[in-house]
């Protein structure tokens, strides 16, 4: 693999860890399984964009981009808390309406961005690190989402939103307003999976109506790569995990693009997708019942971090 | 006070599966009263105790505390006033959350919940310690310990500390030592009746032992087929065995009880 490709494979995946971050809140802590993440990483991107190509502030743009991913992920929310529209449902719901709104956000299929400045440009004029101005700008964001993600849910609002997504019963007899704990944790949830389509739009140079499909699956894929290699035991486990997860993801594939070996093309990433996601959950469902088997003997430990590789 | 007026139930109404889970429960419960709940399956007991905490809505009827209607409440904004032990140890508490974080949630119960810490300073974790060491169940020095670690006796402990962490009237059991071994079902127990005599908490426990059910409180209720049929008050109950209990309770519903419907011991 070229230094290249690497680099490319190391931004690529510290950008989709944001995404892996959002479906880690709406998956794992809400237990809300979200699929607007396909509609709201192009929403991220359409918005930002179309806020660059007229004249705003590149961090304004993508400070709105956000904001708009708060408003798709409280959209599917509403639907499922307030009109008791199945989760799943609601979320393909909203991402499906986010493909007409995106066309309306960009005026078109796309738009480019090759005439305006990017964060990335912004960057480049405080640190310049060669090829890696890009890779460290996304990798303070990438960090920075992780820990606020981490301090939110040790906060009071973020324990109530896990205690309503592990035990509802227990939480709405703590007094908990469990729907309204969706509705923030959705917004969170896509308001991250957003930033990470108005970075990518900046990073590629164009944003895409298209570019959202299979968002998802990346985001779970990485997830479920990250709690095999690291466990999910606690908060700031499972978060490092997202980004392990996603980095481990993107390499492989980057991997087998460039080598070529057993001749996989890019028209075969959605069988490796799956083959890799498949062997990420068997492998974390055996570690899950040598975990439960050790936790009987030894409930103390916390054996998860360490069997790391 | 807590006071049930017509309470009427059903579930799938207008459906073959149509049950009359409660019709026309009226029951007044006095501050500070503790009133056991015996009856059959499927007699109503544990819909008594969702009206109660406000999971299921009547269709006719009303519940008043201390005078207010708070039939429409929803239950988190009961949760203010009504703490409730669940039967399964699990359904109480949080797994994956430690010890002191689950008492933290019980203690912002009915206050805003925001971007602070959830844990709070030195001094409000040592006050959730305190509280714990009061169970006398050796789980003080274990608070960072996740609950999924715990014994079933020990979760209905901490599920029974955290729905009585704050200051509340209505303290709603549901057949919570059903699921423990004896000896961990008559710790938990007397752990119950201790609290809520301290605190002179209104209690509503329904439970399958006819022996706690005499044992246990001032008042003992006995259900069937979704209505009130027998009401002891502390001296009548007094008076009474566990075998008196069980025919008188047999003539009130006009047949035999079978014993595996109810255990009589």
């Amino acid at each position: 693999m070229s230094l290249f490709a690497f680099a490319g494979a190391l931004e690529s995946g510290l950008l989709f860890s944001l995404v892996a971050l959002g479906v880690f809140l709406s998956f794992r802590v809400l237990d809300f399984p979200d699929l607007t993440v396909d509609g709201s990483f192009p929403l991220g991107a359409a918005v930002a964009a179309a806020a660059l190509a007229s004249g705003v502030d590149p961090f304004l743009a993508t400070g709105l981009a956000i904001v708009a991913g708060w408003g798709a992920g409280l959209v599917t929310a509403l639907l499922n808390v307030r009109f008791g529209i199945m989760n799943l449902l609601s979320g393909i719901l909203t991402m499906v309406a986010l493909f007409s709104i995106n066309l309306r956000i960009m005026g078109g299929p796309n738009v480019p961005l090759y005439n305006v400045d990017t964060v990335f440009d912004v960057a480049q004029s405080w640190f310049n690190f060669g090829l890696w101005t890009n890779t460290v700008l996304i990798a303070i964001v990438a960090f920075a989402a992780k820990f606020l993600v981490d301090w939110f849910l040790k906060t009071e609002l973020g324990l109530a939103l896990r205690a309503s997504g592990e035990n509802p019963a227990m939480a709405e007899a703590q007094g908990i307003a469990v729907g309204r704990m969706a509705l923030v944790g959705m917004a969170i949830s896509n308001g991250l999976v957003a930033l990470a389509g108005a970075l990518f739009a900046q990073l590629q140079g164009v944003a895409d109506v298209s570019m959202g499909i299979g968002t998802i699956v990346t985001g779970l894929a990485a997830l479920i790569i990250g709690e095999a290699i690291l466990g999910r035991r606690m908060v700031f486990v499972a978060t490092l995990g997202c980004i392990v997860g996603a980095l481990v993801y993107r390499l492989f594939i980057a991997l087998s693009l460039s080598a070529g070996f057993i001749g996989i093309q890019p028209q075969d990433l959605n069988l490796v997708t799956a083959i890799v996601v498949a062997i990420a959950v068997v492998l974390s469902k055996g570690r899950a019942q040598r975990n439960r088997r050790r936790a009987g003997m030894t409930p103390r430990r916390a054996p998860a971090a360490k069997r790391a590789g | 006070m807590l006071s049930l007026n017509n309470i009427h139930v059903t579930f799938n109404a207008g459906t073959p599966t149509e049950v009359r889970a409660l019709s026309d429960i009226n029951l007044k419960i006095a501050d500070g009263e503790f009133v056991t709940v015996i009856g059959s399956n499927g007699a109503g007991k544990s819909t008594l105790l969702s009206v109660v905490v406000g999971t299921v809505k009547p269709e006719r009827g009303s519940v008043h505390l201390d005078g207010e209607d708070v039939t429409a409440w929803s239950p988190h904004r009961r949760a203010m006033h009504v703490g409730r032990v669940f039967q399964e140890p699990r359904l109480g508490t949080c797994s994956s959350l430690s010890i002191e974080e689950n008492l933290a949630l019980a203690a912002a119960r009915g206050k805003s919940r925001g971007l602070k810490g959830a844990l709070g300073t030195r001094q409000n974790r040592k006050w959730l310690a305190d509280q714990v060491a009061k169970l006398e169940i050796g789980l003080e020095d274990r608070m960072t310990q996740p609950v999924g670690t715990l014994s079933g006796g020990q979760r209905q402990a901490i599920s029974l500390l955290m729905a009585t962490l704050l200051p509340m009237k209505i303290l709603v059991l549901d057949e919570h030592t059903a699921a423990l071994d004896p000896g961990a079902a008559a710790k938990v127990l007397a752990l119950s009746t201790e609290i809520a005599e301290t605190r002179k908490l209104t209690t509503l426990m329904v439970t399958h032992s006819m022996r706690d059910a005499l044992a246990v409180g001032h008042r003992t209720i006995m259900m069937d087929s979704g209505r009130i049929v027998l009401d002891f008050t502390e001296e009548e109950r007094a008076k009474l065995t566990v075998q008196d209990l069980s025919s008188l309770f047999g003539r009130a519903i006009g047949k035999q009880l079978d014993d595996d419907k109810m255990m009589l011991a």
